[in-house]
């Protein structure tokens, strides 16, 4: 790797090894995969190709010409909301993606999460998928506009946010890895962190 | 451990009734954000200069937490909407 720096006229460069650009393509391709707008919590049992008006019995009766009752509204509601969507994530990781913007009160964050979190989601998917675009499939030169590299700071942020707590590392992560033997299974994981980390800084310093 | 950092000026607010009193975004340590990250994440979305979003910064990685912001509710809802985008951990309340 040769870390990024600054260009004229608000972007950043690098040069990535064909290796490096292909772990970075896998990492946030899984990030892709978490959060893709309509993706379930893997862990919460709910599947986004349910149908969520099955549950309605009575989903003719606004045909009538009288005003939507609050039944009506609650099936439209559901339809487009679709159930679990207001709740946390059980998955740590996905919790840490879309965390709860209240944190003493539950109600108040469900009710935000179930308007805001399908746009968060798409919001990280599209920087993810910013990212992959701009990255060349055998590594070699990046050249980034300001707005990319932007996108590549929010996407590489929530690489490292992702394996940040798969690893449940500390602020103390560098002795926990010095810790480590070369050959423990998390070892590798350690030096891909702390190499998103130097290329996340180096990005950071460029802009 | 008071939490609200010096440079966002809060209007004393205990002795207002709750609907009067101002709302915040809060953002929490984390171990993961880079804090050169954290710095520039305050200045690009709040325009903060670079001192004010690092002593912010510093706030939140000293003291476990900062207030960043505050004003209304709508705004602080924003306001973390945003810093989500930036993996940022935020969270809106109101000030008590």
């Amino acid at each position: 790797m040769e870390p990024f720096r600054s260009v004229r006229g608000g972007g950043a460069r690098a040069w990535l090894a064909a290796a490096e650009a292909s772990l970075l393509r896998n990492l946030v391709g899984q990030i892709m995969t978490l959060v893709e707008p309509g993706a379930s919590d893997p862990q919460d049992g709910n599947s986004p190709s349910g149908n969520p008006r099955s549950g309605n019995p009575r989903s003719g009766k606004s045909q009538s010409g009288n005003p939507p009752q609050d039944d009506d509204l609650a099936a439209l509601e559901a339809m487009l909301y679709p159930p679990g969507a207001a709740q946390t994530p059980e998955d740590p990781v996905l919790a840490r993606l879309l965390p709860d913007a209240y944190s003493d009160d539950p109600e108040a964050a469900g009710e935000f999460r179930k308007y805001t979190e399908p746009a968060l989601r798409s919001a990280k998917y599209e920087v993810a998928k910013q990212l992959l675009d701009t990255l060349p499939e055998a590594g070699g030169r990046i050249q980034l506009s300001h707005d990319e590299a932007l996108a590549w700071l929010k996407a590489l942020n929530d690489v490292r946010l992702a394996l940040g707590v798969r690893l449940g590392v500390t602020e103390d992560f560098e002795q926990e890895w010095a810790k480590l033997k070369p050959d423990d299974p998390q070892w590798t994981a350690y030096e891909v962190y702390a190499w998103l980390g130097a290329v996340q800084e180096s990005l950071v310093q460029a802009l | 451990m008071s939490t609200a950092p010096a440079e966002v000026d809060l209007p004393r607010s205990a002795d207002k009734p709750v609907s009067d009193r101002p709302w915040v975004t809060i953002v929490w340590n984390d171990p993961v954000n880079l804090m050169s990250y954290v710095t520039y994440v305050f200045q690009h979305v709040f325009g903060y200069p670079k001192k004010k979003a690092t002593k912010l910064m510093l706030d939140v990685h000293h003291k476990g937490k900062a207030v960043v912001a505050a004003g209304a509710r709508e705004a602080m809802e924003h306001n973390v909407e945003v810093l989500h985008g930036y993996g940022l951990w935020a969270t809106v309340r109101q000030d008590t």
